[in-house]
């Protein structure tokens, strides 16, 4: 660990809240990409089944 | 044979399937690299002391705050212009992006403005012109939750998108008027009098590119995601109508 | 042309055009101000060019989805729509209805409430030019934004998140110039900008507008 000197907490701050929010975004972007994968696939077999 | 047969939704998900993957860990390795090379091995600047290790943040989100901006604004001229389906979907995709990054620009920028400046906030000409911009992500995404018919709203949107975009330009030149500011200049301009010290200079390049490509690499997996999500919608309305 | 511009004065003047709401919000917003901030009269002689400018541009915006809704449900815009007039002319000419019924009285009523806020002597005369110069980019933007949100249920919400960002510039460089000439300093130059800014508007807005309804009414 770097000596951040005073300002760690604004540094750790800084880099906790990027990574929370990217992490947020990578994982609505994810979710949805496998929720839409799914249900398209259901679709697709109903149609060829049904 | 012509650049735009790629933008054939089928042809686009055949293309783009393969190379999501790489993109990501491109991306990822990138950013990781930068980061831990700005965050571990650059030296405190003598101003700002460690406070300047926010910049490998700082920057690269602000950028992609603005070229995702722009991205979309292509995006919706194409669609506009050549009814690309894919286009006008990539152009949504791209916004939520878009604001993730702009809100990551205020939020390290606050964090670092209160140490350096004395406060969290200052309506500075900069600063002011990204809350600004985050109206328009916010309104742009509103205008697409709010219209059913898919078509409908694709063209809207990139009519609003083409629109918000010269006043986005006319609200930048027109903050600057307003008030003088506290934010320093360019760190990468040309001018090499502007730039940032090359210890700093390295790292932070790397994580311009980590973003770049997290950027793509999230508008390719998003873009795929309306495509399918647009399959599904139609097929649905398919069924409903046979049933009927 | 003439007739359109006549019957909209008409509809929006008649008893439930609301012509006279715009105005009476005006009255309040600025009458809640000095509520809300103490009654100092140096500090309201200070904010009072902004508050007059924000509360012209919320009384503007309340009126504005009446400009197509209307006319959209009733299915005149249909009409309209395939006129042998243009569709841009017709967006230029009920934002003109518009700002003759809106922004106009709200230009005329500004100074009279600038009495209540104790805007210094020379603030007048900049605060009625620079109104008068900007409402009309007002007018024409909220057009733009009420063809887009025409087709919608619950379109007014969405359109005033679409319109007020738009609204920066003018606002920005119409309070400066009012602020600037009750300081009694010159505000030729933010005074330019707005005019520019209504101009550029007026140029091209309507196509947009024009554009937008044209996807709405497909």
């Amino acid at each position: 660990m770097p000596e951040l000197g005073k300002y760690a907490a604004e540094v750790l701050a800084a880099y906790g809240a990027t990574f929370l929010l990217l992490a947020g975004l990578v994982w609505a972007t994810w979710a949805r990409s496998i929720r839409v994968r799914r249900a398209l696939e259901q679709a697709l077999e109903q149609r060829d089944n049904g | 044979m012509s650049i735009w047969k790629y933008a054939n939704p089928l042809k686009f998900m055949g293309w783009t399937g393969p190379i999501v993957v790489p993109m990501a860990v491109l991306a990822t390795v990138c950013i990781l690299t930068g980061i831990i090379w700005g965050f571990f091995f650059t030296p405190d600047d003598y101003r700002m002391g460690s406070s300047v290790k926010i910049i490998y943040i700082h920057v690269p989100s602000a950028m992609m705050a603005i070229n995702a901006w722009a991205m979309m604004l292509v995006a919706s001229l194409i669609w506009l212009v050549r009814r690309h389906h894919v286009s006008a979907l990539a152009a949504k995709a791209a916004a939520p992006i878009g604001v993730v990054m702009t809100l990551i620009a205020l939020i390290t920028g606050a964090i670092w403005g209160q140490p350096m400046w004395g406060t969290w906030w200052a309506w500075d000409p900069r600063l002011t012109s990204f809350l600004i911009l985050l109206l328009f992500y916010i309104g742009y995404m509103a205008m697409w939750q709010a219209i059913e018919n898919p078509d409908t709203a694709a063209d809207l949107t990139s009519v609003l998108c083409l629109v918000g975009s010269v006043f986005a330009i006319l609200s930048r030149y027109a903050v600057n008027f307003w008030n003088q500011g506290l934010h320093q200049g360019a760190s990468l301009s040309l001018d090499a009098e502007e730039n940032v010290a090359d210890v700093f200079w390295f790292p932070l390049v790397l994580t311009i590119v980590g973003f770049v490509l997290l950027f793509i690499a999230l508008v390719l997996i998003r873009t795929r995601t309306e495509i399918r999500a647009r399959r599904l919608f139609s097929l649905n309305a398919r069924e409903r109508m046979n049933d009927a | 042309m003439i007739g359109l511009l006549m019957r909209d004065l008409r509809l929006a003047v008649r008893a439930g055009g609301g012509f006279g709401l715009g105005l009476a919000f005006f009255l309040i917003v600025t009458v809640l101000v000095p509520f809300g901030v103490g009654p100092d009269t140096g500090l309201l002689a200070r904010i009072a060019p902004g508050i007059l400018w924000i509360g012209a541009l919320l009384a503007c915006l309340l009126s504005l989805d009446r400009i197509f809704q209307l006319d959209f449900e009733d299915g005149s815009l249909d009409l309209l729509a395939t006129a042998p007039v243009p569709l841009e002319g017709v967006v230029a000419i009920k934002a003109l209805a518009h700002w003759l019924t809106t922004g106009l009285p709200l230009t005329l009523a500004a100074p009279v409430l600038g009495v209540l806020l104790n805007l210094p002597g020379p603030g007048f005369i900049w605060l009625l030019v620079s109104l008068a110069i900007g409402t009309p980019a007002l007018s024409i933007i909220g057009a733009f934004g009420a063809a887009l949100t025409v087709g919608l249920k619950r379109g007014g919400l969405l359109m005033s998140l679409l319109v007020l960002p738009l609204y920066v510039p003018s606002l920005i460089f119409g309070t400066e110039a009012a602020r600037r000439g009750a300081e009694g300093l010159a505000g030729g130059a933010p005074l330019m900008f707005a005019a520019g800014i209504t101009l550029g508007s007026l140029a091209i807005l309507p196509f947009a507008a024009a554009a937008a309804l044209r996807i709405n009414l497909r």
